[in-house]
């Protein structure tokens, strides 16, 4: 185990370093000059050249690049060009939005797709399980920003139970506030993402009602429910925890449209905001944060995959094969 | 007395195909009967049915009486008492047949817990007793073992010592070495043969082959597309088949062990 | 064997089944096969149907120009107007049957461009060995960890929101899906004997690829690229919501749903009409992908690995 640990986190962090790559080269294809957004319209060439010294973007690539990466490594993720601020206590604070949105969002949707999901594959041949099966094949064609318009319209402008959009602007000072606005973003995050896990844990579930070890355990006297608890739930678990790592990481990411039709000023708008413009640092800074942030999820995943399920052990602790 | 009395029985799907057809058959306490049949001639569903373990979309009708309790149309809470303490089953696949995220010992622990209320250090050493039954050296670390650390015959034993702890009146094993290499599969068979002897357990053993239900049981049904085609001893069938299908079978199995005589001298 | 050692082990799980549930498999019941009839690919060819055939009229034919202001502003249904107007007066059916074509468009061209790219780079990273498999592998893991929608974004911010560089970054994000895809299924099949036997009989890879390999996954494949057509569909909505899609005055179901949006309670119809279309058109090509691995998959016995 050790071992894998070690290989898994010198993988972890080769993958860091070839994201950032990445991410450096392909921001550079964004076009026009972000000395730009630092001057006005009718700038001199020297006070274009100026600010272009004053953020380094009259550097070299690989000078800007080792430039940056020295400052990964000591915890800096650089200034906004624009606002002249550090990008790292910005992303914090940004954070505090979008990290209990995603959470929220991911907690309610297992809560919601893990019953679905079994009742789905046990009573599929009810009127109840098709018609789970049949509402999830709909939420996976929902786009997410639409399904949170329809429920702002339906719980918000109508009924006025909750607000429309915006976050409190003192945050988690005023945890009621708070804690009311984010209530549709994460509902419709969570439905959305419950769509699509409800199809991954009812597959799971069929495997296992269909697996010749239940057949074993109920042959043998086990009632069903018993054989469902003692062989069902585990077995079942390895396929779905693999597809939560990856839900969670897409949420987190994915929670720039939602922020979007909400207005909430989280992780995403910060992104957007900074495409808009041309704001490397900040891209590159939140970009940073959010592959980092997926990749740890990854590695989650994937050690609670191997504490489950004792084939993976085995398969990779030999080294390579 | 009679353990298992099938009359009637058939097995159809939900589209109206008929998989098994009007099979009548009984055991009695502590006889060993052999199914035998094609694959596809409805023996192994047969067995499951003797259980009320049929896959979803096969109806039974008829009826299966096994220790005095009516399996078609049963209730599940009726079949959970009547399965493994009347009747428990080998299955074929000895991979799949165990939970793969489970240590052996574990699993083979919850039928003795069920069936003999046995806890902590009087279920471990039951465990340990059970896998030694089973001619396995090394219980200990078999019983640690996940099924794919272990080997086929080996997970095949294991299977067997589950069904054998629910000390079961009637063994249902279902071509339990079919998926075995040979050489294993003789000492599977021997081991069987012994283990039910020594409890007086009556057997119902499906195979394909004729050979390997030679070995174990007195008295064969023989199956063809759904249907008890010949039925009586092993020893009556092999010599004087009356049906063309058992014919066959009795022959290739000749054929076959004629190839090994090819070098004696005579 | 297929996953290496410096790779996520397990990633998503194969996708599942959604349509009818899967037997358990039984002894072999009869030998006849009774012949495939999918109403599930029949009810999704008809809703895809729809929009495609909405997407064609509207290259020919449409109720008014697209830069017809002559309603009024936000008009209701009905009066002239099938769907309203929208608040600067522009018919909305006419805008939807743009969008239609716009969508059908965006699906199209990404999904080519996922196809072409991500079977080449599949079958390069499938018959790579050692580190460069492992690299190619595990650059693909994390190209796939990013939500399509993000890679698009960057990809669309580096060149321009046009509807050409939204196909090009949705079809470049989900190459990536197709490509390790491909290279789980030919990783699959080359391990099969007939492979072997193919070889050592002399064959060329390019020919056994294109006799064996290719013949062995398309089935797969092109259920998957359904399904990616279908999330296609969806990113460029996501796109043109975030204003990063196709400029005004194209208007795409994603920018007249963001229009929309202000306007919801009073003009219900902008908000409401593009964003059931949409969900007829993913629904139905999803239905399509279903009804096909029924049909292109006879064997029931896909659950059992």
């Amino acid at each position: 185990m050790a071992r894998y640990l070690l290989r898994r986190f010198v993988f972890l962090l080769v993958s860091l370093a070839l994201a950032s790559v990445v991410l450096f080269a392909l921001l550079r294809l964004l076009p026009g000059d972000p000395a730009n957004a630092l001057t006005s319209v009718g700038a001199s060439p020297e006070q274009i050249a100026a600010a272009r010294h004053s953020i380094g973007s009259d550097q070299p690539l690989p000078e800007q690049f080792t430039h940056w990466l020295g400052q990964l490594v000591s915890g800096d993720l650089g200034t906004s060009f624009v606002s002249t601020l550090p990008v790292g206590p910005e992303v914090a604070s940004r954070l505090d939005l979008t990290i209990p949105l995603t959470l929220a969002a991911f907690v309610l949707a297992v809560l919601i797709a893990v019953p679905a999901g079994f009742v789905a594959a046990y009573k599929r041949h009810t009127w109840y399980g098709a018609l789970l099966s049949g509402v999830s094949q709909l939420g996976i064609a929902v786009p997410v920003f639409w399904l949170g318009m329809i429920l702002v319209a339906v719980f918000a402008l109508n009924a006025g139970w909750l607000p429309a959009g915006g976050f409190p602007p003192d945050g988690w000072a005023v945890p009621g506030e708070a804690v009311r606005s984010l209530v549709l973003p994460v509902v419709t995050i969570a439905l959305v993402m419950s769509a699509s896990l409800i199809r991954y844990v009812r597959s799971a579930t069929l495997d296992v009602l269909g697996s010749d070890y239940l057949r074993t355990a109920r042959a043998l006297g086990s009632s069903f429910g018993q054989a469902m608890w003692r062989h069902g739930l585990r077995n079942a678990s390895v396929p779905v925890v693999s597809v939560l790592g990856i839900e969670l990481a897409s949420t987190l990411l994915g929670a720039v449209v939602v922020e979007s039709v909400f207005a909430l000023p989280g992780l995403g708008s910060m992104l957007v905001t900074g495409i808009a413009q041309h704001d490397y640092p900040v891209v590159q800074g939140v970009l940073f944060v959010s592959t980092l942030a997926v990749l740890l999820i990854g590695f989650a995943a994937d050690l609670v995959q191997r504490v489950i399920d004792p084939r993976l052990r085995d398969r990779l602790s030999g080294g390579t094969r | 007395m009679t353990l298992l009395d099938l009359s009637g029985l058939t097995l159809r799907t939900t589209d109206g195909t008929t998989l098994v057809d009007d099979l009548s058959l009984t055991l009695a306490p502590g006889e060993r009967l052999g199914l035998i049949g094609e694959s596809g001639s409805g023996k192994s569903l047969t067995a499951l049915a003797v259980l009320g373990l049929l896959p979803e979309g096969i109806t039974a009708t008829g009826s299966v009486e096994l220790a005095g309790t009516q399996i078609v149309g049963a209730r599940e809470e009726q079949l959970t008492r009547v399965r493994g303490r009347d009747a428990a089953v080998v299955f074929q696949e000895p991979l799949t047949a165990l939970d793969p995220l489970m240590r052996a010992g574990r699993q083979l622990a919850e039928p003795l817990r069920r069936r003999h209320g046995l806890r902590g250090p009087a279920l471990k050493r039951a465990v340990l007793d059970a896998l030694e039954r089973v001619r396995l050296a090394e219980p200990d670390r078999i019983a640690r073992s996940f099924p794919h650390e272990i080997s086929g015959g080996q997970r095949q034993r294991v299977a067997l010592a589950m069904a054998l702890a629910c000390e079961p009146k009637l063994l249902i094993a279902d071509e339990p070495t079919t998926a075995l290499d040979v050489s294993v599969q003789a000492e599977m068979l021997d081991l069987i043969d012994t283990l039910v002897r020594e409890r007086d357990m009556a057997v119902v053993f499906v195979s394909h082959d004729l050979a390997v239900v030679a070995r174990i049981a007195d008295r064969a049904v023989v199956m063809r597309q759904g249907r008890a085609v010949e039925e009586g001893t092993v020893l009556g069938l092999v010599r004087s088949p009356a049906h063309a299908y058992t014919r066959a079978l009795v022959g290739s199995a000749r054929r076959l062990e004629s190839a090994l005589n090819l070098g004696d001298p005579r | 064997m297929t996953e290496r050692a410096t790779g996520r082990t397990t990633g998503r799980p194969a996708e599942p089944t959604t349509g009818r549930a899967t037997e358990p498999t039984t002894e072999r019941t009869t030998g006849r096969r009774r012949p495939v009839r999918s109403y599930t690919l029949l009810a999704g060819c008809v809703l895809a149907g729809l929009i495609v055939l909405l997407a064609l009229v509207s290259l020919v034919w449409s109720p008014y120009a697209a830069d017809d202001t002559s309603g009024g502003r936000l008009a209701g249904p009905g009066s002239g107007h099938l769907l309203g107007t929208d608040k600067l007066g522009r018919d909305l059916f006419t805008q939807v049957m743009t969008g239609a074509r716009i969508a059908v468009e965006a699906g199209l061209g990404s999904v080519l461009i996922a196809a072409v790219l991500g079977i080449l780079l599949g079958l390069l990273t499938a018959f790579a060995q050692g580190w460069l498999d492992d690299t190619l592998s595990a650059f693909l893991d994390i190209l796939i960890a990013f939500p399509t929608l993000l890679l698009a974004m960057l990809i669309v911010a580096a060149h321009s929101a046009t509807l050409g560089s939204a196909v090009l970054a949705i079809g470049l994000a989900q190459s990536a899906v197709v490509a390790r895809l491909t290279r789980i299924l030919v990783k699959r099949v080359l391990t099969q004997d007939y492979i072997t036997a193919a070889r050592t009989s002399g064959t060329s890879w390019p020919r056994t690829v294109a006799q064996h390999v290719l013949p062995n996954i398309w089935p797969t494949l092109v259920v998957n690229l359904a399904l990616q057509f279908g999330l296609a569909v969806l990113a460029e909505a996501g796109l043109s919501y975030l204003g990063l899609g196709v400029p005004p005055p194209n208007a795409s179901w994603g920018g007249m749903l963001q229009e929309a949006q202000a306007t919801f309670t009073t003009a219900p119809a902008g908000a409401l009409a593009p964003g059931i279309l949409l969900v007829m058109l993913v629904v139905g090509v999803n239905l399509i992908a279903d009804g096909l691995r029924d049909t292109l998959d006879p064997t029931t016995r896909r659950r059992r690995t």
